[in-house]
Protein backbone atom coordinates (compact mmCIF):
# COMPACT_ATOMS: atom_id res chain seq x y z
CA UNK A 1 0.00 0.00 0.00
CA UNK A 2 1.03 3.56 -0.66
CA UNK A 3 0.44 6.32 1.91
CA UNK A 4 0.21 9.94 0.85
CA UNK A 5 0.85 12.71 3.36
CA UNK A 6 0.32 16.41 2.79
CA UNK A 7 2.73 19.09 3.93
CA UNK A 8 2.23 22.82 4.43
CA UNK A 9 5.02 25.34 4.86
CA UNK A 10 4.06 27.46 7.87
CA UNK A 11 5.80 30.10 10.00
CA UNK A 12 7.49 28.55 13.03
CA UNK A 13 4.93 27.63 15.69
CA UNK A 14 6.32 30.14 18.18
CA UNK A 15 6.91 32.99 15.72
CA UNK A 16 5.27 36.26 16.64
CA UNK A 17 3.75 37.45 13.40
CA UNK A 18 3.59 41.20 12.81
CA UNK A 19 1.41 43.18 10.44
CA UNK A 20 3.32 45.10 7.77
CA UNK A 21 2.93 48.86 7.47
CA UNK A 22 0.35 48.51 4.66
CA UNK A 23 -2.00 46.63 7.02
CA UNK A 24 -2.58 44.08 4.26
CA UNK A 25 0.37 41.77 4.58
CA UNK A 26 2.66 40.25 7.19
CA UNK A 27 6.30 40.90 7.90
CA UNK A 28 7.97 37.61 7.11
CA UNK A 29 11.55 38.81 6.59
CA UNK A 30 12.99 37.38 9.80
CA UNK A 31 10.49 34.56 10.28
CA UNK A 32 11.70 30.95 10.21
CA UNK A 33 9.44 28.44 8.47
CA UNK A 34 8.80 24.80 9.24
CA UNK A 35 6.56 21.90 8.32
CA UNK A 36 3.18 22.59 9.88
CA UNK A 37 3.59 20.71 13.22
CA UNK A 38 0.47 18.61 12.62
CA UNK A 39 1.74 17.60 9.16
CA UNK A 40 4.98 16.49 10.78
CA UNK A 41 2.88 14.19 12.98
CA UNK A 42 1.19 12.92 9.80
CA UNK A 43 4.57 12.08 8.25
CA UNK A 44 5.61 10.29 11.43
CA UNK A 45 2.42 8.22 11.48
CA UNK A 46 2.89 7.21 7.85
CA UNK A 47 6.49 6.19 8.51
CA UNK A 48 5.47 4.07 11.48
CA UNK A 49 2.89 2.24 9.37
CA UNK A 50 5.53 1.60 6.72
CA UNK A 51 8.04 0.43 9.34
CA UNK A 52 5.41 -1.97 10.68
CA UNK A 53 5.36 -3.54 7.23
CA UNK A 54 1.86 -2.36 6.35
CA UNK A 55 2.84 0.12 3.65
CA UNK A 56 5.54 0.14 1.01
CA UNK A 57 5.83 3.79 0.09
CA UNK A 58 5.26 7.18 1.71
CA UNK A 59 4.74 10.10 -0.66
CA UNK A 60 4.79 13.68 0.64
CA UNK A 61 2.87 16.33 -1.31
CA UNK A 62 2.72 20.09 -0.97
CA UNK A 63 0.85 22.77 -2.87
CA UNK A 64 2.67 26.05 -2.76
CA UNK A 65 5.56 28.08 -3.98
CA UNK A 66 9.03 26.81 -4.90
CA UNK A 67 10.30 27.69 -1.39
CA UNK A 68 8.13 24.90 0.03
CA UNK A 69 10.74 22.50 -1.41
CA UNK A 70 12.54 23.05 1.90
CA UNK A 71 9.65 21.47 3.85
CA UNK A 72 9.34 18.58 1.39
CA UNK A 73 13.05 17.90 1.86
CA UNK A 74 12.48 17.91 5.62
CA UNK A 75 9.77 15.25 5.18
CA UNK A 76 12.10 13.21 2.94
CA UNK A 77 14.82 13.57 5.58
CA UNK A 78 12.45 12.13 8.18
CA UNK A 79 12.05 9.11 5.91
CA UNK A 80 9.37 9.78 3.27
CA UNK A 81 10.29 8.11 -0.03
CA UNK A 82 9.23 10.66 -2.60
CA UNK A 83 8.08 14.27 -2.80
CA UNK A 84 5.67 16.14 -5.07
CA UNK A 85 5.61 19.91 -5.18
CA UNK A 86 2.60 21.35 -6.96
CA UNK A 87 3.82 24.81 -7.84
CA UNK A 88 0.98 27.31 -7.55
CA UNK A 89 3.27 30.26 -8.22
CA UNK A 90 2.55 30.68 -11.91
CA UNK A 91 -1.20 30.29 -12.01
CA UNK A 92 -1.97 32.01 -8.78
CA UNK A 93 0.35 35.00 -9.24
CA UNK A 94 0.10 36.77 -5.93
CA UNK A 95 -3.49 35.71 -5.46
CA UNK A 96 -3.81 33.17 -2.69
CA UNK A 97 -5.53 29.89 -3.48
CA UNK A 98 -8.54 29.30 -1.25
CA UNK A 99 -9.17 26.08 0.66
CA UNK A 100 -11.44 24.57 -1.97
CA UNK A 101 -8.88 25.20 -4.72
CA UNK A 102 -6.14 23.58 -2.66
CA UNK A 103 -8.44 20.67 -1.83
CA UNK A 104 -9.16 20.21 -5.55
CA UNK A 105 -5.46 20.31 -6.36
CA UNK A 106 -4.65 17.71 -3.71
CA UNK A 107 -7.57 15.55 -4.85
CA UNK A 108 -6.21 15.59 -8.41
CA UNK A 109 -2.79 14.44 -7.14
CA UNK A 110 -4.42 11.74 -5.00
CA UNK A 111 -6.47 10.47 -7.94
CA UNK A 112 -3.33 10.11 -9.99
CA UNK A 113 -1.24 8.56 -7.18
CA UNK A 114 -4.01 6.27 -5.89
CA UNK A 115 -2.77 5.77 -2.32
CA UNK A 116 -4.68 3.47 0.04
CA UNK A 117 -4.46 6.00 2.84
CA UNK A 118 -4.06 9.78 2.99
CA UNK A 119 -2.84 11.23 6.27
CA UNK A 120 -3.04 14.96 6.95
CA UNK A 121 -2.49 17.23 9.95
CA UNK A 122 -5.76 18.17 11.65
CA UNK A 123 -5.11 21.87 11.14
CA UNK A 124 -2.49 24.26 9.83
CA UNK A 125 -1.09 26.50 12.55
CA UNK A 126 -1.00 29.63 10.38
CA UNK A 127 -4.55 30.17 9.11
CA UNK A 128 -6.21 27.59 11.40
CA UNK A 129 -8.96 26.96 8.86
CA UNK A 130 -9.54 23.25 9.67
CA UNK A 131 -10.98 22.86 6.16
CA UNK A 132 -8.86 21.14 3.57
CA UNK A 133 -8.87 17.50 4.77
CA UNK A 134 -12.67 17.02 4.93
CA UNK A 135 -12.97 18.88 1.61
CA UNK A 136 -10.52 16.45 -0.01
CA UNK A 137 -12.35 13.42 1.42
CA UNK A 138 -15.65 14.76 0.09
CA UNK A 139 -14.25 15.54 -3.36
CA UNK A 140 -12.91 11.98 -3.55
CA UNK A 141 -16.07 10.47 -2.04
CA UNK A 142 -13.91 8.83 0.64
CA UNK A 143 -14.66 8.14 4.31
CA UNK A 144 -12.72 10.25 6.79
CA UNK A 145 -11.62 10.16 10.40
CA UNK A 146 -10.44 13.52 11.68
CA UNK A 147 -8.52 14.32 14.92
CA UNK A 148 -7.08 10.82 15.29
CA UNK A 149 -5.23 9.93 18.48
CA UNK A 150 -4.87 6.29 17.43
CA UNK A 151 -4.77 4.65 14.00
CA UNK A 152 -4.59 0.91 13.46
CA UNK A 153 -4.70 -0.90 10.14
CA UNK A 154 -6.28 -4.33 10.02
CA UNK A 155 -4.08 -7.35 9.28
CA UNK A 156 -5.46 -7.62 5.76
CA UNK A 157 -4.87 -3.89 5.18
CA UNK A 158 -8.43 -3.31 4.07
CA UNK A 159 -9.72 -1.28 6.99
CA UNK A 160 -8.45 1.16 9.59
CA UNK A 161 -9.73 1.57 13.12
CA UNK A 162 -9.36 5.12 14.38
CA UNK A 163 -9.81 6.73 17.79
CA UNK A 164 -10.87 10.36 17.46
CA UNK A 165 -10.52 13.11 20.06
CA UNK A 166 -13.89 14.89 20.02
CA UNK A 167 -15.55 17.48 22.28
CA UNK A 168 -17.42 14.86 24.30
CA UNK A 169 -14.52 12.42 24.74
CA UNK A 170 -13.19 9.67 22.49
CA UNK A 171 -14.92 8.23 19.45
CA UNK A 172 -14.02 5.04 17.61
CA UNK A 173 -14.73 4.54 13.93
CA UNK A 174 -13.80 2.04 11.27
CA UNK A 175 -12.89 3.12 7.76
CA UNK A 176 -12.76 0.99 4.65
CA UNK A 177 -9.72 1.99 2.59
CA UNK A 178 -9.05 4.09 0.61
CA UNK A 179 -9.68 6.65 3.33
CA UNK A 180 -8.45 9.92 4.76
CA UNK A 181 -7.29 10.46 8.33
CA UNK A 182 -6.22 13.66 10.08
CA UNK A 183 -3.95 13.36 13.08
CA UNK A 184 -4.04 15.03 16.47
CA UNK A 185 -1.17 15.78 18.82
CA UNK A 186 -1.27 12.68 20.95
CA UNK A 187 -1.00 10.06 18.21
CA UNK A 188 2.81 10.14 18.17
CA UNK A 189 5.94 12.17 18.83
CA UNK A 190 7.59 12.99 15.49
CA UNK A 191 11.22 11.94 15.07
CA UNK A 192 14.06 14.29 14.28
CA UNK A 193 15.71 13.82 10.92
CA UNK A 194 19.10 12.13 11.26
CA UNK A 195 22.18 13.48 9.50
CA UNK A 196 22.28 10.49 7.09
CA UNK A 197 18.56 11.05 6.57
CA UNK A 198 19.19 14.65 5.57
CA UNK A 199 21.98 13.59 3.17
CA UNK A 200 19.78 10.89 1.62
CA UNK A 201 16.84 13.26 1.19
CA UNK A 202 18.73 15.22 -1.45
CA UNK A 203 18.90 12.15 -3.66
CA UNK A 204 15.27 11.13 -3.27
CA UNK A 205 12.87 11.87 -6.14
CA UNK A 206 11.15 15.24 -5.86
CA UNK A 207 8.82 16.08 -8.74
CA UNK A 208 7.70 19.61 -9.42
CA UNK A 209 4.37 19.93 -11.22
CA UNK A 210 3.06 23.28 -12.40
CA UNK A 211 -0.50 23.59 -11.19
CA UNK A 212 -1.84 24.34 -14.67
CA UNK A 213 -0.26 21.12 -15.95
CA UNK A 214 -1.97 19.00 -13.32
CA UNK A 215 -4.09 16.41 -15.05
CA UNK A 216 -7.29 15.49 -13.29
CA UNK A 217 -8.29 18.97 -12.18
CA UNK A 218 -10.68 19.19 -15.11
CA UNK A 219 -12.59 16.17 -13.76
CA UNK A 220 -13.18 18.15 -10.59
CA UNK A 221 -14.70 21.01 -12.54
CA UNK A 222 -11.42 22.89 -12.92
CA UNK A 223 -9.65 24.79 -10.20
CA UNK A 224 -12.10 27.69 -10.41
CA UNK A 225 -11.74 31.18 -9.03
CA UNK A 226 -10.35 32.00 -5.63
CA UNK A 227 -13.39 33.12 -3.61
CA UNK A 228 -11.67 33.84 -0.30
CA UNK A 229 -9.08 36.60 0.04
CA UNK A 230 -7.45 38.12 3.11
CA UNK A 231 -7.84 41.86 2.66
CA UNK A 232 -6.24 43.07 5.88
CA UNK A 233 -4.64 42.07 9.15
CA UNK A 234 -4.66 43.79 12.49
CA UNK A 235 -3.17 43.13 15.88
CA UNK A 236 -5.41 42.19 18.76
CA UNK A 237 -6.59 45.18 20.77
CA UNK A 238 -4.18 45.73 23.66
CA UNK A 239 -5.39 44.42 26.97
CA UNK A 240 -5.42 46.74 29.98
CA UNK A 241 -2.66 45.86 32.38
CA UNK A 242 -3.83 43.80 35.32
CA UNK A 243 -2.86 44.12 38.95
CA UNK A 244 -0.80 41.85 41.18
CA UNK A 245 -2.08 41.02 44.65
CA UNK A 246 0.19 39.74 47.40
CA UNK A 247 -1.83 36.97 49.03
CA UNK A 248 -4.63 34.50 48.48
CA UNK A 249 -6.75 36.48 50.94
CA UNK A 250 -6.22 39.67 48.93
CA UNK A 251 -7.15 37.78 45.75
CA UNK A 252 -10.37 36.54 47.35
CA UNK A 253 -11.17 40.08 48.48
CA UNK A 254 -10.54 41.47 44.99
CA UNK A 255 -12.79 38.83 43.40
CA UNK A 256 -15.58 39.61 45.86
CA UNK A 257 -15.17 43.37 45.39
CA UNK A 258 -15.52 42.93 41.63
CA UNK A 259 -18.56 40.71 42.23
CA UNK A 260 -16.94 37.91 40.22
CA UNK A 261 -17.68 35.22 42.80
CA UNK B 1 -30.54 32.85 -7.60
CA UNK B 2 -30.16 32.86 -3.87
CA UNK B 3 -32.48 34.60 -1.45
CA UNK B 4 -31.36 36.90 1.37
CA UNK B 5 -32.06 34.18 3.90
CA UNK B 6 -29.83 32.56 6.47
CA UNK B 7 -29.80 28.95 7.65
CA UNK B 8 -28.23 28.00 10.96
CA UNK B 9 -27.39 24.32 11.20
CA UNK B 10 -27.29 22.54 14.56
CA UNK B 11 -26.21 18.94 14.61
CA UNK B 12 -26.01 16.57 16.28
CA UNK B 13 -28.82 18.36 18.14
CA UNK B 14 -28.70 18.36 21.97
CA UNK B 15 -31.86 18.02 24.07
CA UNK B 16 -31.89 21.80 24.62
CA UNK B 17 -29.82 24.69 23.21
CA UNK B 18 -26.30 24.94 24.60
CA UNK B 19 -24.26 28.12 24.75
CA UNK B 20 -22.69 27.24 21.39
CA UNK B 21 -26.12 26.77 19.77
CA UNK B 22 -27.39 30.09 21.11
CA UNK B 23 -24.20 31.69 19.80
CA UNK B 24 -24.82 30.15 16.38
CA UNK B 25 -28.31 31.64 16.36
CA UNK B 26 -26.83 35.00 17.42
CA UNK B 27 -24.41 34.65 14.50
CA UNK B 28 -27.34 33.94 12.17
CA UNK B 29 -29.26 36.94 13.45
CA UNK B 30 -26.25 39.17 12.86
CA UNK B 31 -26.11 37.87 9.29
CA UNK B 32 -29.82 38.46 8.69
CA UNK B 33 -29.49 42.00 10.07
CA UNK B 34 -26.80 42.69 7.45
CA UNK B 35 -28.83 41.51 4.46
CA UNK B 36 -32.38 42.03 5.72
CA UNK B 37 -33.20 38.37 5.32
CA UNK B 38 -34.94 35.77 7.41
CA UNK B 39 -33.42 33.18 9.72
CA UNK B 40 -34.28 29.48 9.58
CA UNK B 41 -32.92 26.66 11.74
CA UNK B 42 -32.02 23.15 10.65
CA UNK B 43 -31.79 20.63 13.50
CA UNK B 44 -30.19 17.29 12.68
CA UNK B 45 -30.04 14.01 14.57
CA UNK B 46 -32.18 11.70 16.68
CA UNK B 47 -33.03 14.42 19.24
CA UNK B 48 -33.92 17.05 16.61
CA UNK B 49 -37.69 16.67 16.64
CA UNK B 50 -38.17 16.47 20.39
CA UNK B 51 -35.68 19.28 21.02
CA UNK B 52 -37.28 21.59 18.45
CA UNK B 53 -39.67 23.12 21.00
CA UNK B 54 -36.63 24.18 23.04
CA UNK B 55 -35.42 26.17 20.05
CA UNK B 56 -38.83 27.65 19.22
CA UNK B 57 -38.44 31.05 20.91
CA UNK B 58 -35.08 32.15 19.55
CA UNK B 59 -36.37 34.21 16.65
CA UNK B 60 -36.30 31.73 13.77
CA UNK B 61 -38.87 32.08 10.97
CA UNK B 62 -39.01 28.32 10.73
CA UNK B 63 -37.38 25.24 12.22
CA UNK B 64 -36.70 22.18 10.08
CA UNK B 65 -35.75 18.86 11.63
CA UNK B 66 -34.15 15.79 10.07
CA UNK B 67 -34.10 12.72 12.26
CA UNK B 68 -33.08 10.12 9.69
CA UNK B 69 -31.93 6.71 10.99
CA UNK B 70 -28.46 7.21 9.45
CA UNK B 71 -27.98 10.25 11.73
CA UNK B 72 -28.52 8.24 14.93
CA UNK B 73 -24.79 7.87 15.41
CA UNK B 74 -22.82 10.85 14.17
CA UNK B 75 -20.72 10.50 11.04
CA UNK B 76 -19.45 13.41 8.96
CA UNK B 77 -20.47 11.64 5.77
CA UNK B 78 -24.15 11.17 6.68
CA UNK B 79 -24.54 14.64 8.23
CA UNK B 80 -22.98 16.18 5.12
CA UNK B 81 -25.37 14.28 2.90
CA UNK B 82 -28.39 15.40 4.95
CA UNK B 83 -27.40 19.08 4.94
CA UNK B 84 -26.69 19.09 1.21
CA UNK B 85 -29.94 17.32 0.34
CA UNK B 86 -31.80 19.92 2.38
CA UNK B 87 -30.01 23.02 1.10
CA UNK B 88 -29.85 22.04 -2.56
CA UNK B 89 -33.58 22.74 -2.90
CA UNK B 90 -33.47 25.98 -0.93
CA UNK B 91 -31.38 28.95 -1.91
CA UNK B 92 -29.94 30.30 1.30
CA UNK B 93 -27.42 33.12 1.04
CA UNK B 94 -25.62 32.14 4.22
CA UNK B 95 -25.23 28.75 5.88
CA UNK B 96 -23.83 28.89 9.40
CA UNK B 97 -23.16 27.09 12.64
CA UNK B 98 -20.96 27.13 15.70
CA UNK B 99 -17.41 25.75 15.74
CA UNK B 100 -17.22 22.36 17.45
CA UNK B 101 -15.47 19.05 16.85
CA UNK B 102 -18.51 18.04 14.77
CA UNK B 103 -18.73 21.12 12.56
CA UNK B 104 -14.94 21.12 12.12
CA UNK B 105 -15.45 17.58 10.83
CA UNK B 106 -18.45 17.88 8.49
CA UNK B 107 -18.92 21.53 7.50
CA UNK B 108 -15.90 21.54 5.13
CA UNK B 109 -17.38 18.45 3.45
CA UNK B 110 -20.62 20.39 2.98
CA UNK B 111 -18.71 23.32 1.44
CA UNK B 112 -16.87 20.98 -0.95
CA UNK B 113 -20.04 19.14 -1.94
CA UNK B 114 -21.90 22.39 -2.62
CA UNK B 115 -18.80 23.95 -4.20
CA UNK B 116 -19.06 27.08 -2.06
CA UNK B 117 -16.45 29.03 -0.05
CA UNK B 118 -16.16 28.57 3.69
CA UNK B 119 -14.96 30.72 6.60
CA UNK B 120 -14.06 29.02 9.87
CA UNK B 121 -14.50 30.37 13.40
CA UNK B 122 -15.65 33.85 12.54
CA UNK B 123 -15.48 36.55 15.22
CA UNK B 124 -17.22 39.44 13.44
CA UNK B 125 -19.39 40.01 10.39
CA UNK B 126 -18.25 43.32 8.91
CA UNK B 127 -20.39 43.16 5.82
CA UNK B 128 -22.76 40.80 4.05
CA UNK B 129 -24.36 41.62 0.70
CA UNK B 130 -25.87 39.50 -2.07
CA UNK B 131 -22.50 38.42 -3.45
CA UNK B 132 -19.86 39.64 -1.03
CA UNK B 133 -18.98 39.06 2.62
CA UNK B 134 -16.34 40.54 4.89
CA UNK B 135 -15.68 38.42 7.92
CA UNK B 136 -13.10 38.72 10.69
CA UNK B 137 -11.32 35.73 12.22
CA UNK B 138 -8.27 34.98 14.33
CA UNK B 139 -5.11 33.60 12.72
CA UNK B 140 -1.60 32.70 13.89
CA UNK B 141 -2.60 31.16 17.21
CA UNK B 142 -4.96 34.00 17.96
CA UNK B 143 -2.25 36.64 17.70
CA UNK B 144 -3.71 38.48 14.72
CA UNK B 145 -7.13 39.21 13.30
CA UNK B 146 -7.61 38.76 9.57
CA UNK B 147 -10.42 40.30 7.52
CA UNK B 148 -11.55 37.98 4.75
CA UNK B 149 -13.38 39.04 1.64
CA UNK B 150 -15.52 36.21 0.31
CA UNK B 151 -17.21 36.38 -3.05
CA UNK B 152 -20.03 34.26 -4.43
CA UNK B 153 -23.78 33.95 -3.98
CA UNK B 154 -23.63 31.38 -1.15
CA UNK B 155 -21.20 30.87 1.73
CA UNK B 156 -20.77 28.57 4.68
CA UNK B 157 -19.33 29.88 7.93
CA UNK B 158 -18.83 28.78 11.50
CA UNK B 159 -18.56 31.19 14.41
CA UNK B 160 -16.59 31.15 17.61
CA UNK B 161 -19.18 30.68 20.31
CA UNK B 162 -17.36 33.25 22.46
CA UNK B 163 -18.01 36.00 19.91
CA UNK B 164 -21.79 35.87 19.50
CA UNK B 165 -24.75 35.75 21.85
CA UNK B 166 -28.50 35.77 21.58
CA UNK B 167 -30.44 38.21 23.74
CA UNK B 168 -31.47 36.61 27.02
CA UNK B 169 -35.17 37.43 26.57
CA UNK B 170 -37.22 34.98 24.56
CA UNK B 171 -39.03 35.88 21.38
CA UNK B 172 -42.79 35.59 21.97
CA UNK B 173 -43.63 34.21 18.52
CA UNK B 174 -43.16 30.49 18.32
CA UNK B 175 -41.24 29.20 15.32
CA UNK B 176 -43.24 26.63 13.35
CA UNK B 177 -41.56 23.25 13.00
CA UNK B 178 -41.44 21.16 9.83
CA UNK B 179 -40.21 17.59 9.98
CA UNK B 180 -38.23 16.86 6.81
CA UNK B 181 -38.29 13.29 5.57
CA UNK B 182 -35.45 11.94 3.48
CA UNK B 183 -36.28 8.51 2.13
CA UNK B 184 -32.89 7.42 0.78
CA UNK B 185 -29.81 6.30 2.70
CA UNK B 186 -27.42 9.00 3.95
CA UNK B 187 -24.55 6.91 5.30
CA UNK B 188 -21.36 6.20 3.36
CA UNK B 189 -20.63 2.48 3.17
CA UNK B 190 -16.94 2.83 4.02
CA UNK B 191 -17.52 4.53 7.37
CA UNK B 192 -18.66 2.72 10.46
CA UNK B 193 -19.33 4.35 13.82
CA UNK B 194 -18.15 2.00 16.59
CA UNK B 195 -18.41 3.81 19.92
CA UNK B 196 -18.31 7.08 21.81
CA UNK B 197 -16.71 7.12 25.25
CA UNK B 198 -18.01 10.20 27.03
CA UNK B 199 -16.42 11.58 30.14
CA UNK B 200 -19.06 12.07 32.76
CA UNK B 201 -18.74 14.71 35.42
CA UNK B 202 -21.02 16.49 37.87
CA UNK B 203 -19.32 19.74 36.98
CA UNK B 204 -20.56 22.11 34.28
CA UNK B 205 -19.28 21.55 30.76
CA UNK B 206 -16.21 23.60 29.82
CA UNK B 207 -17.94 25.42 26.99
CA UNK B 208 -21.01 26.16 29.13
CA UNK B 209 -19.36 27.26 32.37
CA UNK B 210 -19.37 30.81 33.76
CA UNK B 211 -16.24 30.04 35.77
CA UNK B 212 -13.36 27.75 34.81
CA UNK B 213 -10.52 26.61 37.07
CA UNK B 214 -7.69 25.47 34.85
CA UNK B 215 -4.38 23.85 35.73
CA UNK B 216 -1.05 23.42 33.96
CA UNK B 217 2.06 21.32 34.26
CA UNK B 218 2.96 23.15 37.49
CA UNK B 219 0.10 21.45 39.31
CA UNK B 220 2.36 18.39 39.46
CA UNK B 221 -0.50 16.00 38.83
CA UNK B 222 -3.15 14.51 41.06
CA UNK B 223 -2.25 16.37 44.24
CA UNK B 224 -2.52 19.75 42.55
CA UNK B 225 -5.69 18.88 40.67
CA UNK B 226 -7.38 17.76 43.87
CA UNK B 227 -6.86 21.29 45.20
CA UNK B 228 -8.22 22.77 41.97
CA UNK B 229 -11.28 20.54 42.21
CA UNK B 230 -11.97 21.80 45.73
CA UNK B 231 -11.78 25.38 44.44
CA UNK B 232 -14.02 24.48 41.50
CA UNK B 233 -16.56 22.86 43.85
CA UNK B 234 -16.61 26.00 45.97
CA UNK B 235 -17.31 28.15 42.88
CA UNK B 236 -19.51 25.76 40.88
CA UNK B 237 -16.84 25.95 38.21
CA UNK B 238 -15.71 23.67 35.39
CA UNK B 239 -12.23 22.17 35.36
CA UNK B 240 -9.89 22.81 32.45
CA UNK B 241 -6.25 22.14 31.73
CA UNK B 242 -3.37 22.58 29.30
CA UNK B 243 -2.07 20.24 26.63
CA UNK B 244 0.85 19.15 28.85
CA UNK B 245 -1.59 17.94 31.49
CA UNK B 246 -3.50 15.80 28.99
CA UNK B 247 -0.26 14.53 27.45
CA UNK B 248 0.85 13.43 30.94
CA UNK B 249 -2.38 11.50 31.37
CA UNK B 250 -3.47 13.52 34.39
CA UNK B 251 -6.70 14.70 32.77
CA UNK B 252 -8.80 13.50 29.79
CA UNK B 253 -8.56 15.18 26.38
CA UNK B 254 -12.00 16.80 26.52
CA UNK B 255 -10.80 19.16 29.28
CA UNK B 256 -7.99 20.66 27.19
CA UNK B 257 -8.25 24.41 26.57
CA UNK B 258 -6.25 25.92 23.73
CA UNK B 259 -5.61 26.04 20.02
CA UNK B 260 -6.11 22.32 19.57
CA UNK B 261 -8.58 21.82 22.39
CA UNK B 262 -11.57 23.94 23.33
CA UNK B 263 -11.86 27.69 22.93
CA UNK B 264 -13.59 29.14 25.98
CA UNK B 265 -14.63 32.59 27.13
CA UNK B 266 -16.13 32.35 30.62
CA UNK B 267 -16.74 35.31 32.92
CA UNK B 268 -13.90 34.18 35.14
CA UNK B 269 -10.91 32.00 34.22
CA UNK B 270 -8.38 30.83 36.79
CA UNK B 271 -5.05 29.91 35.18
CA UNK B 272 -3.24 28.03 37.90
CA UNK B 273 0.38 26.94 37.44
CA UNK B 274 -0.01 27.65 33.72
CA UNK B 275 2.97 29.45 32.22
CA UNK B 276 0.98 30.77 29.26
CA UNK B 277 2.10 29.14 26.02
CA UNK B 278 0.52 30.99 23.08
CA UNK B 279 -1.32 27.79 22.13
CA UNK B 280 -3.07 27.79 25.52
CA UNK B 281 -3.77 31.51 25.49
CA UNK B 282 -5.41 31.14 22.07
CA UNK B 283 -8.11 29.10 23.80
CA UNK B 284 -8.91 31.39 26.73
CA UNK B 285 -7.81 34.95 26.04
CA UNK B 286 -11.39 36.12 25.40
CA UNK B 287 -12.35 35.30 29.00
CA UNK B 288 -13.85 38.38 30.67
CA UNK B 289 -11.57 38.20 33.71
CA UNK B 290 -8.38 36.14 33.92
CA UNK B 291 -6.81 35.28 37.28
CA UNK B 292 -3.27 33.89 37.17
CA UNK B 293 -1.58 32.07 40.02
CA UNK B 294 2.00 31.11 39.27
CA UNK B 295 5.19 30.98 41.27
CA UNK B 296 7.20 32.35 38.33
CA UNK B 297 6.71 36.14 38.25
CA UNK B 298 7.94 36.17 34.62
CA UNK B 299 5.35 33.67 33.37
CA UNK B 300 3.76 35.06 30.16
CA UNK B 301 0.28 34.36 31.54
CA UNK B 302 0.64 37.47 33.73
CA UNK B 303 0.68 39.59 30.54
CA UNK B 304 -3.00 38.81 29.95
CA UNK B 305 -4.10 38.40 33.58
CA UNK B 306 -6.46 40.92 35.16
CA UNK B 307 -5.53 39.70 38.62
CA UNK B 308 -2.26 37.97 39.41
CA UNK B 309 -0.78 36.25 42.41
CA UNK B 310 2.83 35.10 42.49
CA UNK B 311 2.67 32.05 44.74
CA UNK B 312 3.04 28.28 44.91
CA UNK B 313 -0.35 26.86 44.00
CA UNK B 314 -0.11 24.09 46.60
CA UNK B 315 -0.30 26.79 49.28
CA UNK B 316 -2.28 29.52 47.56
CA UNK B 317 -5.17 27.47 46.17
CA UNK B 318 -6.35 25.97 49.51
CA UNK B 319 -6.03 29.44 51.09
CA UNK B 320 -8.12 30.94 48.30
CA UNK B 321 -10.77 28.21 48.58
CA UNK B 322 -10.97 28.85 52.31
CA UNK B 323 -11.13 32.63 51.94
CA UNK B 324 -13.97 32.34 49.39
CA UNK B 325 -16.05 30.31 51.83
CA UNK B 326 -16.43 33.31 54.15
Amino acid sequence: MKILVTIKRTPHRDARMRVAADGKSLETGDIAFEINPFDEIAVEEALRIKEAGKAQEVVAVTVGLEVAREQLLAALAMGADRGILVNSGGAAEKQELDSLQIAKTLSAVIQSEQPGLVIMGKLATDDENWQIAPMVAELLGWPQATFASKLELSEDGKTAQVTREVDAGLEEVELTLPALVTVDLRINEPRYASLPGIMKAKRKPLDVIEIEDLGGLADLGGIGQSCVRTVSYRALPAKEKGILVDSAAALAAALKERKLV
Amino acid sequence: MTTADVLIIVGPTPSSPRKIDRAAIGFGRKATDCISGELDLLLLGPAAETASSQFAHLGARKIYTIGHADLANYTAEAYTHAVCDFTSERNYRFLGGSASSATRDYFPRVAARLGIPMASEVLEIDQLTADQAQLVRAVFVGNLLATLSISGPQILATCRASAFEVPAEEVATESPVEVVTISHALALAGKQFLSLTEQTSDRPDLTEAEIIVSGGRGTRGAEGFQLLEQLADQLGAAIGCTRAVVDSGWMPNDLQVGQTGKVVAPKLYFAVAISGAIQHMAGMRSSKTVVAINKDPDAPIFEIADLGLVADMLEAVPQLTEALKG
